[in-house]
């Protein structure tokens, strides 16, 4: 199925939890965070948290950054 | 001697009074450095999408270590409360921090924030249970809104973003020191060592800043001078300067001249 990771197409297999999403896209779970539909899930709960078609996902981390990066 | 009490944000206390960002260095390794130089225990970060598409890129966090230094994720790029609180709420779901320095812009040019918006967003988060440190305007008024919105620190601008125009004006960073009774911390305007001495010694509790360090020609050099900056204005603040007097006074006692 077909959903939006960071703004770009992502092809998964039906029924991919979140910690699965992260492992094909190689990032790890630690220091990030994962937003659905606008809706921040917390980290124990990824496991747990099934996608599905459409779903529109943010995954943020931390960069370099002061007073008002770009 | 005055003991100095540690600064103290959110019940988290601070070995440093200086507050630094990781924004507009060359390198990791030169972040790294200069943070290390800085003597600050604290750096804001900001919130950006993971780039998905290429993953050989390195992660700031490898080189800021957060059990060693405390993390404050930042609002910076943000323009309306929204996004700010979007951003606030991404941030401590990563789970490295409680705090957030509370950026919502105004306007692009000046980066000026949006202190209606501000009000809005540090009303929200604070309710939340963040520790909202919240980057404003040199206004009183605003300071005591802001407090009584919850904001754990006030963190009034010096000069514009960018700027090292250095504390352009001193005596309404006074009328907030009197108005409020959570720490200030100077965020934004510094320009070198002796800005962030004389923030100091107006006595405000800290200072944050980014671009005078990154921006220098050697910004770890520039690190070290800002640590000593910041710890120079603070002891001076605690051993109480000498009255300025318009005339003269001899500091030689006249006894016992020759004649």
């Amino acid at each position: 199925m077909q959903i939006i990771v960071n703004g770009e197409q992502q092809e998964v297999p039906a029924n991919t939890h979140v910690l699965q999403l992260l492992k094909q896209l190689k990032i790890s779970p630690e220091r990030i965070a994962v937003e659905i539909n606008l809706t921040v899930i917390n980290r124990e709960v990824y496991h747990a948290t099934i996608l599905k078609e459409g779903d529109h996902i943010e995954i943020i981390s931390f960069i370099g950054g002061g007073a008002h990066a770009g | 001697m005055p003991v100095d009490t540690p600064l103290n944000i959110g019940g988290i206390p601070f070995r440093s009074r200086l507050i630094v960002g990781t924004g507009k260095y060359t390198s990791f390794e030169e972040t790294k450095k200069a943070i290390e130089a800085s003597g600050a225990d604290c750096v804001t970060v900001a919130v950006r999408r993971v780039n998905i598409l290429d993953r050989s890129e390195e992660n700031l966090l490898d080189y800021i270590d957060p059990k060693i230094y405390k993390i404050l994720p930042n609002t910076a790029g943000c323009y309306t409360a929204e996004e700010a609180i979007r951003t606030a709420r991404l941030a401590r779901s990563a789970g490295i921090s409680d705090m957030v320095k509370l950026e919502v812009i105004g306007d692009k040019r000046t980066l000026f924030p949006d202190n209606e918006a501000l009000l809005e967003a540090t009303k929200i988060l604070a309710k939340e249970g963040f520790i909202v440190l919240p980057y404003t305007n040199d206004d009183p008024i605003m300071a005591r809104k802001l407090v009584d919105a919850g904001a754990a620190v006030v963190m009034p601008l010096a000069a514009p973003i960018g700027s090292g125009l250095g504390i352009r004006n001193p005596y309404n960073i006074q009328i907030i020191m009197e108005t409020i009774s959570v720490p200030i911390i100077v965020d934004a305007g510094v320009g070198t060592a002796s800005d962030a001495a004389i923030a100091m010694e107006l006595g405000c509790d800290g200072i944050l800043m980014n671009t005078a360090i990154a921006g220098a020609e050697n910004p770890i050099q520039m690190a070290e001078a800002m640590n000593y900056g910041v710890r120079a204005g603070r002891l001076a603040y605690l051993a109480g300067r000498i009255p300025k007097k318009l005339y003269a006074q001899a500091s030689s006692p006249i006894e016992g001249m020759i004649e």
